[in-house]
């Protein structure tokens, strides 16, 4: 059994040798008549498209119920883990629980004091005091994380998405340190025992990496909306800041709105209706 | 010259020894937190920095303090500094070591660090920060080196020593200048965000440092035939004088800029500090303990009677020493990091197995300083004897 399963492994490997040392030649001989042997980038064409995403939200329209549907469409399709619940005993042995304030969240609420701290009102009219505030990563114009990354692991890109690369990041946690909005969390423990159910469609992260809300750029690439404004019932639109008739512009034409932290000039794209 | 090192009395093996359980215990204690991760730290989501930062920042500081032996003898041909400019080096040399191994125990994926150096990112503070430590590093070893040997061989240092030594210089105000641009220039942290932070850093660097040297010169004195000069650490407790003194008036003016404006965003931290913030106040404790260690050292140290008194001298140096160490290394990052942006206040504390990572990594570091030290007084004691 041994010898034979030697001896075919070793045959399979020839075999793949020979292949590997013939596939460029090949390719040449192919390359003619069958265009180029380069992968092919296609771009969607359905793909949303923006010269800077932003987002508004209508806090006159946030309930506490529309606040968990956003929280739980966000968390359960990026599959943030939930350090609360028990991990598979079978799948995983031997992982430790997050301490308190460990967690990771990339979209919650706060009361309005907490989400604009700078704006604290002695007399803050009653219905403020108690609203939950969604707050987010503000994908800023000028992003302090960036600028802090020593390796450009997270990044801004063109459409003014801030995103992670979870494969380059090392875990130094300088952006979080640069983050004025709190918006970063780190992976103190290894989050996949503690994701109730995987959604395949979007990665899993590893221990030792940052994570934050990356606006649903996989969605935006399919055409599709973020997962908070499906969920949101009206309360957040996502659209182009800079297209002067986009459905966000027309409401910040016609609302007056407010963001966060706004004297440090980090330019964030979160608008509030207040 | 390293064969130096495997030659010692029982005593000196005893200490080795000791050294190596520390650094052992804490291998141990970092294999579980590199399989398992972070978590095992007190950090949390707000407190994203902790003891490890903390005691990098320190350790920086103490690195760039051996400059303070440096300029004298260097610059201004101060012949008293001759014996101990090499241990201001060395002890700059083993700082280093420490404060990198406590960069890399701190990291979430440490085997992705070389990312710094495959993807150079010149607007990240960070990136200048690992070129001047390691620069200041290399410098030091070098020269160090070089002129240890020299003195073996009883010949004059190789020329090229020269220039080394005087760009070691800017080095020295580098790395703490560097280190202190990682916390100041981030919007939003109102603590950090003050254009005095790097002088701050360099007074108490120049503080803790020489006081620090202060204390191994008497340990040298007492354990090896080498003498580095009872003047040479007068003049080193002068510098330590001004120098915390330099760091107290820093302080004075940050506590006077926050609470004179009254802008809540700079004033929360330092109320955290040194008062409490909604209940919440392990650091005051530590905070006054911090002041009044320096402030008391200070004293001690401007009048001459108690200056020149040797007994009292190490524990006025260790007091300094400790002082700097909560201010600089436990104030920092509580005072930044509390309250969160959001203002939100959650204390953080390091756990038991974070100390233990973080004594293996000083036990390293003495090691090194043992090592290098044992070197450096054979040597001298050769050339003496």
């Amino acid at each position: 059994m041994m010898i034979k399963s030697r001896r075919s492994f070793l045959k399979v490997a020839g075999i793949a040798a020979i292949g590997m040392g013939a596939a460029p030649v090949m390719n040449l001989a192919a390359s003619d008549s069958h265009g180029s042997t380069q992968p092919k980038t296609a771009k969607n064409e359905e793909a949303l498209h923006a010269k800077r995403w932003g987002m508004v939200i209508d806090t006159s329209k946030l309930t506490e119920e529309v606040v968990e549907a956003v929280k739980k469409a966000c968390h359960k399709s990026h599959n943030v883990p939930d350090f609360n619940i028990e991990p598979d005993a079978e799948k995983y042995s031997g992982n430790r629980p997050a301490r308190d304030g460990q967690e990771i969240k990339w979209i919650w609420d706060e009361h309005f004091h907490y989400a604009f701290p700078d704006k604290e009102d002695e007399f803050l009219a009653e219905k403020f005091h108690d609203l939950p505030f969604l707050v987010t990563c503000n994908h800023c114009k000028n992003p302090p994380c960036v600028q802090a990354c020593p390796t450009q692991a997270t990044f801004k890109r063109e459409d003014g998405i801030v995103l992670m690369d979870y494969h380059r990041c090392i875990g130094c946690r300088f952006c979080m340190a640069a983050c004025p909005y709190g918006s970063r969390n780190f992976n103190f423990t290894d989050p996949r025992p503690f994701i109730e159910e995987t959604d395949p469609d979007f990665p899993t992260r590893t221990k030792g990496v940052v994570e934050k809300c990356n606006l649903c750029a996989e969605r935006l690439a399919k055409g599709e909306q973020p997962h908070c404004v499906e969920a949101s019932e009206g309360a957040i639109v996502v659209g182009d800041l800079e297209d002067p008739d986009s459905e966000i512009r027309s409401l910040l034409a016609e609302h007056y709105t407010i963001r966060r932290k706004q004297s440090l000039g980090t330019e964030p794209s979160v608008y509030y209706i207040v | 010259m390293l064969e130096i090192a495997i030659k010692g009395s029982k005593k000196y093996w005893l200490w080795i020894a000791l050294l190596l359980a520390v650094m052992g215990a804490g291998a141990i204690a970092y294999a579980d937190q590199f399989l398992n991760g972070l978590v095992i730290t007190g950090m949390s989501r707000d407190v994203s920095w902790g003891f490890y930062i903390a005691n990098f920042t320190f350790l920086v500081g103490v690195a760039a303090g051996g400059v303070m032996v440096v300029i004298p003898y260097y610059l201004h041909d101060y012949e008293r500094f001759h014996r101990i400019t090499i241990l201001g080096e060395f002890l700059a040399v083993a700082c280093l070591v420490m404060c990198l191994l406590f960069i890399v125990v701190d990291l979430g994926q440490p085997i992705r660090m070389l990312n710094v150096l495959l993807y150079p990112t010149p607007h990240s503070m960070l990136f200048w920060d690992m070129i001047v430590l390691n620069g200041y590093l290399f410098l030091n070893i070098v020269v160090g080196w070089k002129v240890l040997e020299a003195e073996r061989n009883q010949i004059e240092p190789v020329w090229w020593t020269k220039p080394l030594v005087y760009l070691s210089i800017p080095f020295a105000i580098g790395i703490h200048t560097v280190t202190a641009y990682l916390y100041c220039g981030l919007p939003g942290r109102g603590y950090w965000l003050t254009a005095i932070l790097a002088p701050r850093f360099l007074a108490s660097a120049f503080a803790a440092g020489p006081a620090f040297l202060i204390i191994l010169c008497y340990i040298i004195k007492k354990f090896t035939k080498f003498d580095p000069g009872w003047e040479a650490m007068q003049t080193l407790s002068k510098i330590v004088c001004y120098a915390i003194i330099a760091n107290l008036f820093f302080f004075a003016c940050e506590v006077f800029v926050v609470y004179y404006s009254g802008i809540p965003g700079h004033l929360s931290h330092m109320q955290y500090l040194l008062f409490g913030l909604h209940g919440h106040n392990m650091m005051v404790p530590w905070m006054w303990s911090a002041l009044i260690l320096m402030g008391l050292g200070a004293i001690f140290l401007l009048i001459p009677k108690l200056r020149n008194n040797r007994a009292l001298l190490p524990v006025t140096c260790a007091m300094i020493f400790f002082g700097a160490w909560i201010d600089k290394a436990l104030g920092m990052i509580a005072g930044g990091f509390v309250p969160s942006p959001l203002h939100h206040v959650n204390e953080y504390a390091p756990t038991l197995q974070e100390g233990i990572i973080a004594m293996g990594v000083y036990g390293a570091g003495f090691f090194v300083l043992t090592i290098l030290y044992k070197l450096a007084t054979t040597v001298k004691e050769e050339v003496r004897g």
